[in-house]
């Protein structure tokens, strides 16, 4: 963030999942699986790798490279939640001795991550006390947090933070659209999805240029991946105009979203099965009397239905072939009418608020869910179909994996022998190591650059 | 202003082009009364660009509007007093507009806008010189590299309806970051994270810089301003930069209204009787939902604090609701926090403004949102039921659409507030919070009728009633 800027930095925080929730799923705090403050000890005692989340934090400034700042750990806020809700927000560390006996000694059940400022956020007060104001955000990575929750008006099998393997699909597909816009189309490298622990996904952009992003360029790529507009007080959920699509959006809509819901959604979610379903895929449609065709069509279809095809596919090509046809060519609107449709259904629905701004607060993977026990486990974008958020470790299952096996004294072997050494190593292999390579190239760089500067300097 | 002082200010250098950059104060003698006088007419033009913008009017149209007020208010006889007006006024309300947050967000943005429309009108001439007086480090795209990226740049151009690019079209190869604006609306293509910004479209990477460059200046100037000029200048300039500031924004509501403040019971009242339709959109939902989305808790948080709310009724009001939905504690723990901020008692301390209707306007609701202003963001279909709900009647209704056809929403908003209340609004609605004092205002004065009493000092609260058709001894008993 360029420090001048005169943006209006409001030290505003959001929690995870503060969306609507019903009140329903509280009984799954008493599940068998159980999550409590003793095996969430020992689970940071033995199991969170901690010293991979330290090196990740520090981003190469733990070497022992003269161009190292030693004070960047320093300066990120961590954030506890703590068993009995209290809320530790400011907090930071120098070391990852200090880090890791912080979580051991508090036994957080949730780990927020936030920004890096401009000084300590522990002594942001003594700062202040200067007048200037110095406390500000100057780093952070750019993240995306996107929640199923946001999808109940296109998914029948569950609502709220409920999740199926029937449903569950559309995070994936969301992962691979907003995954190869930020490779293809920004260039970002070191990208890192995670598991939310319930209901969504979280992702970390954590190139050098995308951690100094400022609020206007996060909110800039935000809106780049802003297709969905409405709400239920508009009627019009996606709008498309213009002859042809974006680059972006044709690739996202011919790579994924099309067969992904012709060949997938249709059938799991059933979405035209219903008139009360199919109801809202007419109300898409901008022309009344076309609507009013295929309403005609389908309600005889009711009647008798036999054929063995499956009766969402036979009404959706219906739909296609009469939106299609040339003697509709003429009728403004109907063109983007079939994408629309499914954009609507399928293109990601992301939480914008979160990525605009520098100083929101994101869980830090490897955190376990209090109300599920699961893991935030990372999710490896090239293989995301085979993700299942239901198969995830919960917390009991580590430990009993841990026990059966004895106790021997290596951790990593530790960590191996429970069903998280695949996340872990994954973790490390396909995010930490490029990342800190490329961070150590990045520290060299700058440092010879600004050695040079100042030999230029000298010799004036 | 009976002092002709004259005084040094600021010398000339960017009088080549039409467009200065602002880039240094030049030391020109100017008159005081020039100093306001320029200050005041450029003022006029940046509201008028706000007022154009909040009513939602396109580039093409921002344009037009740019270009009229430039001329109605900043010609000058001769050509080079006219350029010594523009450098001058904009030197004098950067150090108006230096002074607080709010202010230098308000005047970036509007000189940005201001600059971008008149870089527009520019001719291709000048528009190359001033890139090149600022230096932007960018090379036109090789023909060889453009060969590779043409199909999709065309399919670019296509999907904003632009003609596709000519084989000698230049282009430039700039970082992502660079242009924002055309990002955030998918104008250009990005490959690698770099955007293949068209000629047409450097206006965005001239006026980024022209941005980046004015918002630290700001900050400079502040800094000035706070150590040195205004001590100096106690008895000169500072009465005249101060008084600048504060004639023009208008309130902004930040304070609770002097004459009262509410209490929880009458809410119910005031939502039917007196809040906006954005407001009384929020309020509905939070009582059918007992929950609003961060957007629709900022919206109406913010603007029950303007309308007199106070801290322990606010977060009572709020308790009340969610923990319906939520549980109390979980109310506590997750939702009290920003309410408190919203007063300034938690993180930054900052007592925050209630939304002005451009601030809400501008909003962009997503799914499960509430906030933003219903006049541009509802459906007609939704928004003439609101309206119906409110009381307003066919012959209003029509005038009502017709405004927000043309996006004019806060005529419409105006036009609604004279339907509802049988009143006129000649100001017309710029603030929510304005809306209620002023539909406060006509209710009382329509009490005062009823009741035919003089002194209605402690009457204002339970104007609501009205509405309600209580009878008036209830009110006063209420009072009492």
């Amino acid at each position: 963030m360029n420090p001048g800027e005169a943006e209006n930095c409001r030290e505003d925080m959001e929690i995870d999942g503060n969306g609507p929730e019903m009140p329903a799923q509280r009984h799954v705090d008493i599940m068998p699986d159980g999550f409590n403050a003793n095996y969430l000890k020992a689970y940071y005692g033995k199991v969170f790798p901690h010293s991979d989340i330290f090196k990740w934090m520090c981003y190469g400034h733990d070497g022992k490279h003269p161009g190292c700042d030693p004070t960047y750990l320093s300066r990120r806020e961590f954030s506890f939640t703590l068993d009995n809700d209290i809320y530790l927000r400011f907090q930071s560390y120098t070391s990852a001795y200090e880090l890791e006996s912080s979580i051991k000694e508090k036994c957080p059940f949730k780990i927020d991550i936030g920004p890096v400022y401009s000084v300590n956020p522990a002594k942001r007060h003594a700062y202040a006390q200067t007048g200037d104001n110095v406390f500000t955000p100057v780093e952070r990575e750019l993240i995306f947090d996107i929640d199923i929750t946001d999808y109940d008006d296109v998914r029948f099998c569950c609502s709220g933070a409920d999740i199926c393997l029937d449903c569950w699909p559309l995070m994936t597909v969301a992962i691979k659209v907003i995954d190869t816009a930020l490779r293809d189309d920004f260039g970002f490298i070191h990208i890192l999805w995670a598991y939310s622990g319930r209901r969504g996904v979280h992702c970390w952009v954590c190139d050098a240029k995308a951690r100094r992003l400022s609020n206007e360029q996060r909110a800039s790529i935000a809106d780049y991946f802003r297709v969905y507009k409405g709400n239920e007080n508009s009627n019009k959920k996606v709008s498309l105009v213009g002859p042809v699509l974006h680059p972006f959006l044709a690739r996202s809509y011919t790579d994924v979203l099309r067969d992904f819901f012709e060949g997938k959604m249709l059938l799991s979610q059933n979405i035209l099965s219903t008139e009360e379903k199919y109801e809202k895929i007419l109300d898409m449609i901008p022309d009344e009397s076309v609507a009013a065709e295929l309403r005609g069509k389908w309600q005889e279809m009711r009647k008798a239905y036999g054929s063995k095809d499956d009766i969402n596919v036979v009404r959706w090509e219906q739909l296609k072939s009469l939106l299609c046809s040339a003697k509709l060519k003429h009728i403004q609107g109907l063109r983007r009418c079939i994408e629309e449709i499914i954009f609507s259904f399928t293109y990601p629905r992301l939480d914008m608020e979160v990525s605009k701004h520098m100083n929101h607060l994101l869980k830090a993977p490897f955190c376990v869910h209090p109300k599920t026990g699961r893991v935030c486990v990372p999710i490896d974008p090239n293989n995301c179909e085979e993700f299942d958020p239901t198969a995830v470790p919960t917390l009991s299952q580590l430990l009993q994996e841990l026990n059966m096996s004895g106790s021997r004294a290596d951790m990593d072997d530790e960590l191996d022998r429970t069903s998280l050494g695949r996340a872990v190593r994954y973790f490390r292999s396909s995010f930490l190591q490029p990342l800190l390579r490329s961070c150590k190239e990045e520290i060299e760089s700058a440092y010879n650059s600004r050695l040079q500067q100042s030999k230029n300097n000298l010799s004036w | 202003m009976q002092s002709l002082g004259t005084r040094r200010v600021y010398h000339q250098n960017d009088a080549v082009s039409t467009l200065p950059l602002y880039r240094s104060a030049p030391p020109l003698e100017v008159r005081l009364e020039d100093f306001e006088a320029f200050a005041v007419d450029r003022l006029r033009v940046l509201k008028a660009i706000s007022d154009g913008l909040s009513r939602g009017k396109k580039p093409e149209e921002m344009e037009k509007l740019v270009e009229e007020l430039w001329k109605t208010h900043m010609k000058q006889p001769k050509l080079s007093e006219a350029g010594n007006k523009d450098v001058i006024s904009h030197f004098v309300l950067r150090l108006v507009y230096c002074r607080t947050e709010d202010l230098r967000k308000w005047f970036l943005s509007m000189e940005t806008m201001l600059f971008r429309y008149r870089f527009k009108l520019q001719s291709p001439e000048a528009q190359r010189a001033l890139m090149a007086d600022l230096d932007l480090p960018y090379k036109a795209v090789n023909t060889a590299e453009f060969e590779s990226v043409k199909d999709k740049v065309s399919q670019v151009a296509r999907s904003i309806v632009q003609p596709p690019p000519t084989e000698d079209a230049k282009f430039y190869k700039v970082p992502f970051e660079e242009v924002p604006e055309l990002v955030a609306s998918r104008r250009v293509y990005i490959h690698q994270g770099n955007a293949y910004v068209a000629m047409n479209q450097v206006v965005s990477l001239v006026v980024t810089q022209f941005r980046s460059f004015l918002s630290k200046a700001l900050i400079l100037t502040n800094r000035k301003w706070t150590s040195s000029i205004k001590e100096q200048e106690k008895d000169r300039l500072t009465p005249i930069v101060e008084e600048l500031s504060t004639s023009y924004l208008g309130p902004d509501y930040s304070q609770p209204r002097e004459s009262a403040e509410i209490s929880l019971k009458d809410i119910d009242h005031l939502a039917k009787s007196s809040f906006p339709l954005c407001m009384r959109h929020l309020y509905e939902k939070l009582k059918e939902d007992h929950h609003l989305k961060h957007g629709g808790r900022m919206q109406l948080g913010l603007f029950l604090k303007g309308v007199g709310l106070n801290l322990d009724d606010a977060l009572a009001f709020w308790r009340a609701e969610f923990s319906q939905k939520v549980g109390a504690e979980r109310f506590d723990k997750e939702y009290a926090y920003n309410i408190r901020h919203n007063y300034g008692r938690e993180g930054k301390r900052t007592d925050y403004t209630p939304f002005s209707c451009q601030k809400v306007i501008s909003s962009t609701p997503g799914v499960g949102d509430h906030h933003g202003c219903p006049f541009r963001h509802f459906s007609e279909e939704n928004l003439r039921a609101a309206l119906g709900r409110m009381g307003v009647g066919n012959r209003g209704m029509d005038d009502i659409i017709d405004k927000v056809r043309n996006r004019h929403y806060q005529v419409a908003c105006t036009l609604t507030f004279e339907a509802v209340h049988g009143s006129t609004c000649d100001a017309g609605i710029n603030h929510p919070n304005q809306y209620f004092i002023d539909s406060q205002k006509v209710l009382q004065s329509k009490l005062l009728e009823y009741m035919s009493i003089k002194d209605a000092e402690e009457t204002i609260i339970l104007l609501a009633n009205i509405s309600n058709c209580e009878p008036a001894h209830h009110v006063k008993q209420k009072n009492f």
